[in-house]
């Protein structure tokens, strides 16, 4: 800054500074503003020493205050188990038709249960239980396995078809594949339960006798389901696969049979109960 | 520190130097005062200092189970009171129009009278000539400070200035408490800053406070006005041709100069150059220089101003609040007048009885009942296995009084709908439910609406919820939709 040139009209120091003729003149910052300025600087060198900052080669610099995120999070995770740590006691103790039965629980079961819901259950099931073809839709009124709070729960700690010894456990034979019923008799019975899911079933048509035969012992004589062994309804238009004859021949051909884990190996009692709760309050369960 | 020579105004510290990177700050050591304006000032401090304070400490009775503090801003439970108002977060309007009211108060007082509010009643204001009063009780007036900061550290010295440190220090405590007790129980809150169990969030709060108000009023002073707050810079545009304003009558001082032994002002102006002005001006400036962005209107150089007038014998108002119009008039010898009612205060007090009317109905008609309804978007509807279709709700009802009541929902726009609530009502739907919710909070409720196919328009059918409280009878309609699949 050898040479000081004043602008002529105001007769303030320019910065010397020039573009297309015109000049900046030097307007000084606030001596405040500098200092809170330096005073960030000398702060962001007290961050560098007390907290994690540089990177080097085989890690980075811990820092004199030994802070991390991660221990923070574990921290926070443990003060939260221990806030939550009454009520939950609270609900692993109690039925769940008792919570169900308290407001107060009730709501707090479906608050959490929609917590657990959405991280464990919603990767299938969908958000809200809306459901996908080939898994079941949990805010209808058809329930596979039972659509009481008890049904739930049970489903719920142990699952369908897995290796758990409480699982739910049910099979459709693969009635076409093991040559137990002929390609004709398929079609039949397909017409048949199409018109069942209908109403418009003629008990005289090919397809009933062979569904009286080989159906009816788990599926009921109007194809009214039985939960007990998981077998589902027929007579509506709610399909866990598709309800098209092509996909009806499909199943009975070789049927595709869904699995669901047994979650009280993953998950603690209260959180099945709260699963059980905010589930049933999906729809109203049955 | 070395101390920059005293300078009479800050237009004269224009000097900069391409070795510096700011502008020195030039300390300014206002004098003492006496007169009607500095006597207004003091009782207008003093009256708001004693709200600020002693306002957290009025009761009013809500009855069982409500904070009884007058004004309370209760940030955990969600509510603000005032009086005989109490506020949801859902009615957060009510500030807006609150705020609408002060800016458009401020520009129509700035209008008539200048920066009233700058010299008089903003706490920067108010706390400023706290602090100055401490500053002169323990180092003395302008004269004496100089030299005192001046002078090398003494024991006096260092004693003179531990005690306004440590006084202001706390002020600004008790400034910390006492704003924070707009925010809790003023009752409670002793226990709560020196209990068993002290919470720290209440002392970060008044620490925050606190020291805002230590480094404000005592360090940042008219930096505050001049850097920091924005209206100073549109003051101007606030101002107009009749706007009574401190001003300095420039016909009449000018030409200036130092009063003479015979006392003659044949030729000459009537200011003595005496710098009286200057050296009471809290924020240091000229007002000679004219009507400026710096000037507060604090009116204090009008007091220093007529002591002055007063002992060389000349009339008072060298320096007055005038207009700009007025000015002229006077300095040809034509008669004056103050023109209050104009355009654009007429407007302001237009707008002002607007909002204010708009809020005043707003209260005085506020519901007690909110609803909130939310269609559930995950499933958007729901096939039953008898073929009908069901939509779910989230339902909320706000009960604004503290009493529990009594609701009863209907179902209405489609025939054949009928509805479950989760809880409450389960099995066959129903188009009627009774809902209760307890006094002073919201009852969420999962409402499922379910209606046969055939009685949809289609993708989207209008549905209409009917809540009628049942001790009034009082009904309100909500619509809503129902989703349902493609025909």
């Amino acid at each position: 800054m050898a040479t000081k040139e004043r602008d002529h009209v105001t007769g303030q120091e320019t910065t010397g500074h020039e573009w297309d003729g015109i000049k900046e003149l030097n307007n000084p910052l606030p001596k405040w503003w500098v200092y809170v300025f330096y005073v960030c600087i000398a702060w962001s060198v007290g961050y560098w020493v007390l907290y994690p900052a540089w990177p080097s080669l085989s890690g980075y610099t811990k820092g004199l205050l030994g802070y991390s995120t991660r221990a923070e999070l574990a921290a926070d995770m443990a003060e939260l188990k221990k806030v939550r740590g009454a009520k939950a006691e609270q609900l692993a103790q109690m039925d769940v038709n008792a919570i169900y039965a308290d407001p107060e629980m009730r709501s707090y079961a479906i608050a959490a249960g929609r917590t657990a819901f959405n991280e464990n259950c919603s990767a299938c099931h969908q958000m809200g239980g809306a459901g996908a073809v080939g898994y079941p839709t949990l805010a209808d009124d058809e329930w596979i396995w039972g659509g009481t709070l008890d049904d739930i729960r049970q489903t719920i700690a142990f699952g369908v078809r897995n290796a758990n010894a409480d699982s739910r456990q049910g099979e459709m034979p693969k009635f076409g594949a093991e040559d137990i019923l002929t390609n004709e008799q398929i079609g039949a019975v397909a017409d048949h339960v199409v018109a069942l899911s209908k109403g418009t079933a003629d008990a005289a048509a090919a397809g009933a006798a062979v569904f009286a035969e080989n159906c009816a012992a788990c599926h009921g004589d109007a194809g009214e389901g039985q939960p007990a062994l998981g077998a589902p309804a027929l007579n509506n238009g709610l399909w866990l696969y598709k309800g098209s004859k092509d996909a009806l021949v499909a199943q009975i051909n070789a049927p595709k049979h869904g699995s669901m884990p047994a979650w009280s190996e993953r998950l603690d009692e209260s959180t099945i109960k709260q699963l059980a709760v905010y589930v049933r309050s999906l729809g109203g369960g049955k | 520190m070395k101390m920059a020579p005293v300078k009479d105004a800050v237009a004269e510290d224009k000097v900069s130097s391409n070795d510096k990177l700011f502008a020195e700050h030039v300390k300014i050591y206002p004098k003492k005062v006496k007169g009607l304006f500095r006597s207004l000032k003091t009782s207008a401090g003093a009256i708001l200092l004693a709200i600020y304070f002693l306002a957290p400490f009025l009761r009013w009775d809500r009855g069982p189970g409500a904070p009884d503090q007058a004004i309370l801003i209760d940030l955990p439970g969600r509510r603000a009171y005032f009086f005989f108002i109490e506020i949801w977060p859902q009615e957060v309007y009510y500030l807006t129009g609150l705020l609408i009211l002060a800016a458009i108060g401020l520009f129509f007082v700035s209008s008539l009278f200048g920066r009233l509010w700058c010299g008089y009643a903003c706490w920067q204001t108010v706390f400023t000539d706290l602090f100055m009063f401490v500053e002169r009780v323990f180092q003395g007036d302008r004269n004496a400070r100089i030299k005192r900061d001046r002078a090398p550290l003494g024991i006096g010295k260092a004693l003179r200035k531990l005690g306004t440190h440590a006084t202001w220090l706390l002020i600004s405590l008790m400034t910390g408490v006492g704003f924070t007790l707009y925010f809790y129980d003023a009752m409670q809150v002793v226990d709560v800053l020196f209990g068993d169990e002290p919470w720290w969030g209440a002392w970060t709060f008044i620490a925050i406070i606190g020291g805002s108000c230590y480094l404000l009023a005592g360090w940042a002073r008219e930096q505050v006005c001049i850097y920091m707050c924005p209206y100073s810079r549109f003051q101007g545009a606030m101002f107009d041709d009749n706007s009574l304003l401190v001003t300095y009558e420039a016909w009449r001082g000018e030409p200036r100069g130092p009063l003479k032994a015979e006392k003659s002002f044949e030729g000459r102006g009537h200011c003595v150059d005496c710098k009286m002005c200057v050296h009471v001006c809290p924020t240091g400036i000229d007002i000679r220089n004219g009507s400026q962005m710096e000037c507060i209107g604090c009116a204090l150089c009008i007091d220093a101003c007529n002591g002055v007038m007063d002992r060389v014998g000349l009339p008072r108002g060298l320096i007055t609040w005038d207009s700009i119009n007025n000015q002229v008039s006077r300095s040809q010898g034509k008669p004056t007048r103050v023109r209050l009612v104009r355009i654009r205060t007429v407007v302001y007090v237009l707008v002002l009885a607007a909002v204010g009317g708009a809020m005043v109905f707003g209260l005085s008609n506020r519901a007690t009942t909110q609803v909130n309804v939310l269609h559930d978007r995950s499933p958007l509807y729901v096939p039953l296995s008898d073929g009908s279709i069901r939509n779910g709700y989230t339902f909320k009802i706000l009960n604004m009084v503290r009493e529990d009541r009594a609701y009863r929902l209907r179902v209405a726009g489609i025939d054949g709908a009928g509805m479950t609530v989760i809880g409450l009502h389960e099995g066959k739907p129903a188009s009627v439910v009774d809902m209760n919710v307890t006094a002073d909070t919201v009852g969420t409720f999962q409402v499922y609406v379910s209606a046969p196919r055939d009685d949809l328009d289609g993708e989207t059918t209008e549905l209409e919820f009917v809540l009628t409280d049942k001790a009034s009878g009082q009904s309100e309609t909500y619509g809503t939709w129902f989703a349902g699949p493609r025909r």
